[in-house]
């Protein structure tokens, strides 16, 4: 396969449309993802993400519209599709019978690497995903997090250059999140292209380049996450003084820069607009030299949680268990 | 991210065949058993069981020629066998079902493999999965008093024609377990039709003696075909039959061909349909 010229995106997703019977769960979603980044789908459940996923990776036919992953059209080529792109679906879909070798081994024997090739890949890849001590274990006993670890492994076989990922850290404790965030940054940071949906909004946050908000189908939103929050209000400068008996002075030194502004006692905190950044080094210097002990100053940009609710009028995390957009259907 | 992409190494993907492809998948459902021997049960001791119990429980009680066990026992072998391998569309759509559920079809369907791999591979594993279970019957059948008559080329001809229905089972089963929910009701519908309708045959007891109705019915069903033709391969003797037979009957072997081959030519569209729509969603 040619590499794809640096100048095409790694994937693009073109008015993709998707009807199930009588309801529409996609509906003239596009986009496109530049080679080496990172996008994130973020949306709550049933808004059409897996469905998207499921089109761009050649599992599901658009009823209208087309994707193209590493210039190769989905439609057209599904084949050259699937040699360009690793899939992660959305519960762990590694065999619980099988050992997490005998895993990479399956996947390995239908890429048909040769054997030693496939050996070697295996080992490059459960040493990379801490999973060597526990390879000849069967599935069955892993952990959730060794489980999506193996398929994410078993994804990388092949070392594609464009990844989906469909929710891969949907029901991970925290700290295991965190680490296979980590490897997900490693991927990156060797040239592979990543889309990732997901509802949790500090994954958005901590992961994409660029973000792409989808609700009932729909694309409402994109951008930087900068950008996101940008667009759903302005920054404030936030400055938390050490003692509570300082607030009253505090908002005075505040009042030579701004006239308004919000106090919260309880917090020790008080709220400023920053005024395109302009306010923010007038505060830090009028605060220098007044005497006034500060635990912080800083910038507080609205969070992707207040994007998210300004721009659907409801919250993309809910606290119940995470289900399937297919159980939805 | 703004460390220059190192690009990676990718390890050669060669192009593989339809078959190496299944056979992968194959090896992958046989480890299956050998994680979880249980799931041989259906062809170990279930058909071992069923030998046992009617040729030893109900064997002196149902006439065969003159009521001797021992011929009823040697009659009835065929018919255990065709029964245990129309229950391969049992162990596919079980199979296929759990695959579905549990994201490995997916899985594999965005791999760059041949799409019908993932059936292919499934249909070599339970048609693997049901011989060992002719073969652990032959070997019972041995010790019962079972004999092959007529010479090793006809014999071998009879296990062929099991083979072939087998094969035709096979897409009954991916029709069921792509149009299926779930492994319980996969279970429900294959207990409630594949019994009556394998028991509604020359299989157990001779139709002969069934009511009319039962009797026609018995004597059309695709399974008494197969029976039949495998009884007069292996040179099994036969009852003298007292009405005239039915025409599938008649020509026993040319109607388990005719049977296969329209079952097939049925059942594989309808089955390939029912897989695709299941997994295009």
């Amino acid at each position: 396969m040619p590499p794809p010229s640096t100048s095409s995106p790694a994937v693009e997703a073109d008015h993709l449309v998707k009807h199930f019977e009588d309801t529409v769960a996609v509906d003239d979603v596009t986009f496109s993802v530049p080679e080496g980044s990172v996008l994130g789908l973020l949306g709550p459940n049933g808004a059409g993400k897996t469905t998207t996923v499921r089109m761009m990776t050649t599992l599901s036919r658009p009823t209208s519209g087309t994707a193209r992953v590493a210039g190769h059209d989905v439609l057209t080529e599904p084949d050259a599709v699937r040699r360009s792109m690793g899939l992660t679906g959305q519960s762990a879909t590694v065999d619980e019978l099988l050992t997490g070798r005998e895993n990479l081994d399956l996947i390995s024997a239908l890429y048909g690497l040769d054997r030693s090739t496939a050996r070697r890949v295996g080992d490059d890849l459960l040493e990379r995903f801490s999973l060597a001590e526990a390879s000849d274990r069967v599935v069955k006993t892993y952990s959730g997090g060794m489980r999506r670890r193996l398929d994410l492994a078993v994804s990388l076989v092949a070392t594609p250059p464009v990844l989906f990922l469909d929710e891969p850290t949907t029901g991970l404790d925290p700290r295991s999140r965190v680490e296979l965030w980590d490897v997900l940054r490693e991927l990156v940071t060797d040239g592979t292209t990543l889309v990732l949906t997901t509802q949790y909004l500090e994954e958005a946050d901590q992961l994409a380049d660029n973000i792409v908000v989808i609700d009932h189908g729909r694309i409402i939103a994109e951008g930087t996450p900068l950008q996101l929050k940008d667009q759903s209000g302005a920054a404030a400068v936030v400055v938390t003084v050490s003692h509570a008996d300082d607030l009253p002075r505090a908002q005075e030194v505040i009042r030579t820069v701004v006239p308004e502004f919000h106090v919260e006692e309880g917090a020790r905190q008080i709220s400023a607009p920053a005024g395109g950044l302009g306010h923010m080094t007038k505060i830090a210097a009028a605060f220098d030299g007044s005497g006034i002990e500060l635990d912080d100053l800083g910038l507080k940009r609205p969070s992707l949680d207040d994007v998210f609710l300004r721009l659907t009028g409801h919250r993309a995390e809910e606290p119940s268990e995470p289900e399937s957009e297919e159980a939805l259907r | 991210m703004t460390t220059t992409p190192a690009r990676l190494e990718r390890p050669e993907i060669r192009r593989t065949t339809l078959l190496t492809q299944s056979l992968a998948i194959t090896r992958r459902n046989l480890i299956h058993i050998k994680r979880m021997p249980e799931m041989l049960l259906d062809v170990t001791i279930q058909p071992v069981m069923f030998v046992l119990l009617f040729a030893f429980v109900f064997g002196g009680s149902i006439a065969i020629s003159g009521g001797d066990p021992r011929e009823y026992r040697e009659w009835l072998m065929a018919g255990i066998m065709g029964q245990t391998i129309a229950f391969a569309s049992f162990i596919v759509a079980v199979g296929l079902t759990a695959d579905i559920d549990k994201g490995i079809v997916d899985r594999l369907r965005s791999l760059p493999i041949h799409p019908a791999a993932v059936l292919v591979g499934r249909s070599i594993s339970s048609l693997l999965h049901s011989s060992i279970g002719i073969v652990i019957m032959s070997l019972t059948g041995l010790a019962i008093g079972w004999r092959i008559h007529d010479g090793i080329a006809r014999a071998a001809l009879a296990y062929l024609l099991l083979l072939a229905w087998g094969f035709a089972m096979i897409w009954v089963g991916i029709l069921v377990g792509a149009t299926m929910r779930s492994v319980e009701a996969v279970n429900g519908l294959m207990f409630a039709t594949m019994f009556p309708v394998t028991f509604l045959a020359n299989t157990f007891a001779p139709a002969e003696n069934m009511p009319t109705l039962l009797r026609i019915f018995a004597e059309w069903n695709p399974i008494s075909s197969l029976v039949l033709a495998v009884r007069e391969l292996w040179g099994t003797p036969l009852p003298p039959a007292e009405h005239e037979l039915a025409l599938p009957l008649q020509h026993p072997v040319i109607s388990t061909i005719v049977w296969t081959v329209v079952i097939t030519g049925v059942m594989a569209p309808l089955a390939l349909r029912a897989f695709k729509r299941r997994t295009d969603v």
